[in-house]
């Protein structure tokens, strides 16, 4: 788990681990599903030992095992406001499938039009994935926002696919013209 | 019974349209063979111009093939009269088009029991029919708005329940969600889904990946024949949220 996203869990307020991981599987959903609840536990501990997060044994609840109470320090509180100012965004990985188009089509490895059809049948199984998903929560969960996010990415990639096709069988069209 | 002595609801042999001759001679659809067993949510996707629409228009008989056959429940539909493939259209077919085509002066409730009307099914039952089909898309409380009064999927969602009017054996459904937003592309999502589970054998064509996505089987079609053909069920179940960026 990132570690600023613990952290920004907690800067509502101090909070204990199983407080973190309630509010972590509203978020997510059932994109949380997999996620291994022992790992919030990991990145609190390495927090409190560089300094950001403070921990607290809170009294009084002899039926809760859990309880650690934890809290940001002015350190932590610090790094949450820079991940939040901070502009950063995956890049998509669109290259390598490109030059696998090129090279096939150079090469003569491989049909570029049958390369693009395996990749569409994976993302729209994915998109399935994901659809379903979408249509099983909701419409007002955190986790219904998210799921819409991977549909409209793999929606986006599924059109760049489109246009590779579209350009791919041009060419193998006009190739063809030229034999 | 059926006369082919197979299990598809829909089945297509040697199915071509042409436009024009000669030197203009266009293949629109060109040389399909097609089998959808009954239950199936089948998509077809392809570039405007490939010929899916002519494909489906051809498969709900509201246009005849230049040659080929098509069987419908075991029953060769493509040599039928007028008379009789009106029939068809009306009974066995349920059609929803991109651009809704609901009558503008009747209401929600009387737009979905009008094909039951004209099947000759009594008013009383018909309403009830349609009454029941509107509560099945979650607009029992739109059944007295006109089509004006609703939004852009709520008259979708009324199409649909009007091409179910008759329970046909089929539903056709051309770009559904063409015309609407996300959201509203959802609803019908939802309701395609809830068709299949309820067993109805849909054909849609579509160019919407969203659409595709929900059907058990993708056909791709390029100038008028098909190129791949994939079955999305039962595939790569991912993690979900590797999809999102979270790992393990």
């Amino acid at each position: 788990m990132q570690q600023e996203v613990v952290l920004a869990l907690l800067a509502k307020e101090p909070s204990h681990g199983y407080q973190l991981r309630a509010r972590l599987r509203d978020a997510l959903g059932p994109l949380g599903d997999a996620m291994n609840d022992g790992q919030i536990y990991v990145t609190l501990a390495r927090l409190e030992k560089a300094g950001q997060v403070a921990v607290e044994r809170a009294a009084g609840m002899p039926d809760r095992p859990d309880r650690k109470m934890y809290a940001l320090t002015a350190a932590g509180q610090h790094r949450v406001s820079e991940w939040l100012a901070e502009v950063s965004w995956p890049r998509p990985d669109l290259a390598e499938f490109h030059l696998k188009l090129l090279a096939a089509a150079a090469a003569h490895l491989a049909d570029p039009i049958a390369i693009v059809d395996a990749q569409r049948r994976e993302l729209l199984r994915r998109l399935r994935d994901a659809q379903r998903a979408a249509m099983a929560e909701p419409r007002e969960s955190e986790a219904a926002l998210l799921l819409e996010g991977i549909v409209l990415r793999l929606q986006a990639d599924l059109r760049w696919l489109e246009a590779c096709e579209r350009t791919w069988t041009k060419r193998k069209a006009n190739s063809r013209g030229e034999r | 019974m059926s006369e082919t002595g197979n299990q598809s609801m829909l089945r297509t042999r040697g199915l071509r349209k042409e436009y024009g001759k000669e030197a203009s001679l266009v293949r629109a659809v060109d040389c399909v063979d097609l089998d959808v067993p009954a239950g199936e949510t089948l998509a077809v996707m392809g570039p405007s111009g490939c010929g899916k629409s002519t494909l489906l228009h051809m498969l709900g008989g509201l246009d005849r093939p230049s040659s080929g056959e098509i069987w419908l429940a075991g029953e060769r539909i493509d040599r039928m009269s007028e008379r009789g493939m009106a029939a068809l259209r009306r009974d066995a077919v349920g059609f929803v088009f991109q651009a809704f085509h609901l009558m503008d002066e009747l209401t929600a409730v009387e737009n979905v029991e009008l094909p039951a009307l004209l099947a000759g099914r009594s008013p009383r039952a018909a309403r009830r029919r349609a009454t029941a089909l509107l509560e099945q898309v979650g607009l029992a409380d739109r059944a007295r708005h006109l089509p004006s009064q609703l939004s852009g999927g709520q008259r979708q969602r009324v199409a649909i329940a009007r091409a179910l009017a008759n329970s046909p054996l089929i539903v056709l459904a051309d770009e559904p969600t063409g015309n609407l937003d996300s959201e509203a592309t959802l609803d019908v999502l939802q309701l395609l889904d809830s068709l299949h589970q309820a067993g109805q054998t849909v054909v849609i064509v579509t160019h919407d990946s969203r659409i595709a996505a929900t059907a058990d089987r993708l056909i791709s079609m390029r100038d008028g024949a098909f190129v791949d053909d994939t079955r999305l069920t039962g595939g790569t179940v991912g993690n979900l949220g590797a999809l999102a960026g979270l790992d393990g």
